[in-house]
């Protein structure tokens, strides 16, 4: 009888929690920010391609996927630790395959430039920009919106006359950052 | 609320802030000298932006003759302020230069030579400042390019024009940080200017109370600022204690109201507002005497100098200039240590070039002794002991060792858990550090950082959605491009099957040049067979269906054709008629050509005069219509000529195309199409008859000369001619006749066809 009672009383309990928790983890479900968004806040957008995927997005998919991390050339070695962290991987150093020119020797960004006298107005350039950054018309020459541009390299190759480059932005007030290593800065005027 | 912290205050009772620090004054140094009017500086350095925002348009250029006041950059944005000439002089100059800043970066600056005669603009002085509105006081402060002048440059017209409601305006004159007393000997002699500055100032906000704090260490600024405020009931002169950092926003706020501004908080959203001493003195001299904000008081102090004291430095004099004013002693073999600020949270000069600007409240020139650490390159920092002093000063409750550590990591996630934001910058933990260490300069660096990621981050977000619109523009430029063309093709393909006006039009006229194709085909057989009967016959057959400019081409050849054959029909008959004479055939053959035209002629006898009199017709008619399509016709004699329509059709293709009448150039096509195709047929008829008149001129020599005439002047055609004429030009009527007949129809589909043409153009 007492076991009998036990029984009762513990599977009336359990029934009671299990429908608990079942309701409460209908009604209070959290959407987790699924996977590739968080990997795509991660990856620096520049959308360059350099990772053989059209853009960032469809790189953060693959990587969820089960892409390596490494290839983000841009992102350099601080997205690839992020990634790591976030998919749970080891930190690998990055593909040298992917990585386009000298970009990653100079951590300074760089932005693209149009030489003006040289450009001969043919489009190519803005049709390759993935941020539209480049302003122009047919036969009329173009320019690079710097603020916009996110120096991903891609305008450089298709120009027909070698009129893009990419530069270094000069160090302002805006950007300077402190550098206690280095050797003090000395005037000469 | 307010009521008790007023009766706080007015019992001397205040509230502390945490931590704090008190290091050596230092300030008898220049506190008990006036305040130093300095000789023009030869040039003056005047950087585009002196405060914090964005810099001004420019409004003078290399050259230009300036006078003192005169503003030199337009504001554009409510956070920029402008800049104004400090005396008058020429632009020399609009470069780069070295400017305030650790970094000794560079910024545009304008470099204006002085005249010496410190010209002022036309200032109106207001006298009475009922007569403004607080508009036109706000506009004057932003005019006048005021940023705060403690230290921060914020532009003071946003925090005179705050729209929520101030309890409590609190003027800073604490001046905690040692050395510098610029506010304190503004404070002594210019109170009075002050107090008026703070009544601009409660005119635009409004506030409940007005506290004017000062630390005790400044008796001779409390009693002065007592003195001038004592009629005023609203304003509180506050003595607070001395302590490091006291003069910092949110410290003095909880000194005196023990409200504390949350971390992520503005002191506005408390209903309280604070402003310098200094920046009061300048709204004053904005507002009632028009002056911009062009000069202001430095402290030029430190054991280097022989005369160390307050100055009134115009903003772009250069620092060494100030030094040499004050007398600055060389140091052998090293360079002397200029600091800009205080020593706390001052930042040495890279050049001694660098000009003061707004913000630059003091300029420190420590010997040796006094600041051995301005002159070693090297760091004496040795390993953090924990020792927990640095958290026990710091005045924004932080945790510095903890900070340290993180920064030194380029933990960022944690120094912002940490709450590395909330740092002042203040020094104090670095001040008591017995390892030495910068605490300050890694929470600067990490705060750069810190920035810019936080900068890269919206740069990146901003990528993002720019790669996404074009993304999305791309797929619908697509979208659209694939609609376009379906639609066309659904265009096309319905107008082959309906029976649209526009359809059955070019359908008519692609069957119009199919018949023609046809035709054609047709005739050159039909030719073929035709001109075997007889001459005649080969003329009919060249009429046919041959039509239209289209034909010219192949019809001479179909008329060749039909040519050769008539000839061979001619040499036949003339065998079959030499037998029948008896006459020698050679000299009969000279004579037999004109019976043969003869024998045609009796063969179409019967319609002769039909077709003649129709040929007639259709002449005058075809004329006419020449006539009206060219208005230059006239100027050609009409003649009937097949040659001279050859002419006046060529006249006509030339001259309708010049018309700009659309009706007209119609009408010429139609004209053209007909005369044209009437005089090749005419043509090829006279060229046969030719032929059939050259084959019977053997002997004959009229005939030929008759060719010739018919040919060069058609006029010889009219008049009588010898019989082989006669019946030559007979057949060529009737030829022509037939061809009108035949051109008339084939020209109405022409220029059916020429219309839709035009319509489909």
């Amino acid at each position: 009888m007492n076991i009998l009672l036990a029984i009762l009383v513990l599977g009336s309990l359990a029934a009671v929690f299990g429908a608990l928790l079942g309701f409460a983890s209908v009604r209070f479900k959290v959407d987790a920010d699924p996977i590739v968004e968080q990997l795509d806040a991660i990856l620096p957008q520049t959308q360059c391609g350099q990772c053989g995927y059209p853009g960032c997005k469809p790189y953060a998919q693959a990587v969820a996927d089960g892409e390596a991390i490494n290839k983000c050339a841009p992102g350099g070695e601080d997205t690839i630790k992020k990634i790591a962290d976030l998919m749970g991987v080891e930190v690998l150093p990055i593909d040298e395959s992917h990585v386009q020119g000298d970009a990653p020797k100079s951590n300074r960004p760089k932005v693209a430039f149009v030489i003006e006298e040289d450009c001969i107005g043919c489009t190519k350039c803005i049709q390759a920009c993935p941020v539209d950054a480049i302003i122009g018309a047919a036969k009329q020459m173009h320019t690079i919106i710097i603020d916009e541009c996110t120096g991903c390299d891609l305008c450089v190759a298709p120009c027909p006359v070698d009129c893009i480059e990419m530069r270094e932005l000069p160090d302002t007030i805006h950007n300077w950052q402190w550098d206690l290593t280095s050797i003090p800065v000395k005037q000469l005027d | 609320m307010v009521e008790s912290v007023i009766e706080r205050i007015t019992r001397g009772h205040f509230w502390d802030f945490h931590g704090g620090i008190h290091p050596p004054e230092q300030k008898v140094i220049t506190a008990s000298k006036p305040i130093k009017q300095l000789a023009l500086p030869k040039q003056l350095i005047i950087p585009l932006q002196q405060h914090i925002g964005r810099e001004g348009d420019l409004l003078v250029k290399i050259g230009d003759q300036v006078l003192k006041g005169q503003a030199l950059t337009l504001s554009t944005n409510p956070m920029t302020v402008p800049i104004h000439a400090p005396t008058s002089g020429i632009i020399s100059a609009i470069k780069m230069s070295v400017i305030a800043h650790p970094s000794g970066l560079s910024q545009l600056c304008i470099f204006l030579d002085v005249d010496g005669e410190d010209t002022w603009r036309d200032r109106v002085v207001c006298t009475d400042l009922e007569t403004l509105s607080n508009n036109d006081i706000i506009e004057k402060i932003a005019d006048a390019g005021i940023a705060g002048m403690g230290g921060a440059g914020f532009p003071t017209h946003i925090k005179a024009n705050s729209k929520s409601d101030i309890n409590i305006l609190i003027i800073n004159g604490a001046e905690c940080e040692p050395y510098i007393t610029a506010d304190d000997l503004i404070m002594m002699e210019q109170s009075n200017a002050i107090v008026d500055g703070i009544k601009i100032l409660d005119k635009l906000l409004s506030p409940a109370f007005i506290l004017i704090a000062i630390e005790d260490n400044k008796p001779k600024a409390i009693k002065a600022l007592q003195q001038a405020t004592q009629d005023i009931e609203k304003m509180k002169v506050c003595v607070v204690p001395t302590k490091y950092p006291a003069g910092g926003e949110k410290q003095l706020i909880q000194i005196l109201t023990g409200q504390e501004v949350t971390s992520g908080q503005l002191p506005i959203d408390a209903g309280i507002i604070m402003q310098n001493v200094a920046t009061c003195f300048a709204i004053n001299e904005a507002v009632r005497h028009d002056t911009p904000l062009i000069r202001r008081v430095v402290t030029v102090t430190g054991q280097a100098l022989s005369k160390p004291q307050n100055v009134w430095a115009l903003l772009g004099t250069p620092v060494n200039f100030l030094l040499e004013q004050c007398g600055v002693q060389a140091v052998e073999n090293e360079k002397q240590p200029v600091i800009m600020g205080g020593p706390m949270m001052g930042f040495s000069v890279a050049s001694e070039l660098v000009p003061i600007v707004k913000t630059s409240n003091c300029i420190l020139v420590p010997s040796r002794k006094e600041m051995p650490s301005a002159f070693e390159k090297e760091s004496n920092e040795v390993e953090c002991i924990r020792c927990g002093q640095c958290s026990d000063v710091c005045p924004s409750q932080l945790l510095p060792q903890e900070l340290q550590w993180s920064a030194k990591a380029k933990d960022y996630p944690q120094l912002e858990k940490l709450n590395l934001s909330d740092c002042i910058d203040c020094g104090a933990c670095a001040y008591v550090c017995p390892s030495q260490i910068p605490l300050v300069h890694y929470y600067r660096v990490a705060k750069a950082e810190i920035r810019q990621l936080q900068q890269l981050d919206l740069k990146a977000e901003k990528a993002k959605i720019r790669f996404e619109a074009r993304k999305l523009r791309l797929e619908k430029e697509k979208i659209a491009r694939q609609a376009k063309q379906k639609k066309a093709a659904a265009a096309r393909k319905a107008a082959m099957n309906k029976a649209t006006p526009e359809a059955t039009g070019a359908k008519s006229a692609v069957a119009a040049a199919l018949a023609r194709v046809k035709a054609r085909k047709a005739a050159s057989q039909a030719g073929g067979v035709d001109s075997k009967n007889n001459a005649t016959g080969s003329i009919s057959s060249v009429d046919e269906p041959i039509d239209a400019p289209v034909d010219e081409q192949l019809s001479p050849v179909a008329a060749a054709i039909a040519r050769a054959k008539a000839k061979k029909k001619l040499k036949q008959e003339a065998a079959l008629l030499t037998p029948q004479s008896d006459v020698l055939a050679k000299e009969t053959l000279a004579g037999e050509p004109e019976k043969k035209p003869a024998k045609a002629e009796k063969q179409i006898n019967a319609d002769d005069k039909k077709a003649k009199i129709a040929a007639a017709i259709a002449k005058a008619k075809a004329k006419n219509l020449n006539a009206a399509s060219k208005p230059s016709a006239s100027v050609a004699p009409p003649r009937a000529s097949a040659a001279e329509k050859t002419e006046s059709v060529q006249t006509s293709v030339e001259k309708p195309t010049n018309a700009d009448d659309k009706k007209a150039k119609i009408a010429a096509a139609i004209a053209k199409a007909k005369s044209k195709a009437l005089a090749k047929k005419a043509a090829q008829v006279s060229a046969e008859t030719a032929e059939l008149e050259k084959t019977s001129a053997v002997g004959d020599k009229v005939p030929a000369q008759v060719v010739q005439d018919n040919i060069v002047d058609s006029k010889n055609e009219r008049t009588p001619a010898p019989t082989a004429d006669k019946k030559a030009q007979i057949a060529a009527v009737i030829a022509k006749a037939k061809a009108k007949k035949k051109n008339k129809e084939s020209s109405k589909i022409d220029s059916n066809v020429s219309h839709n043409d035009q319509d489909s153009v």
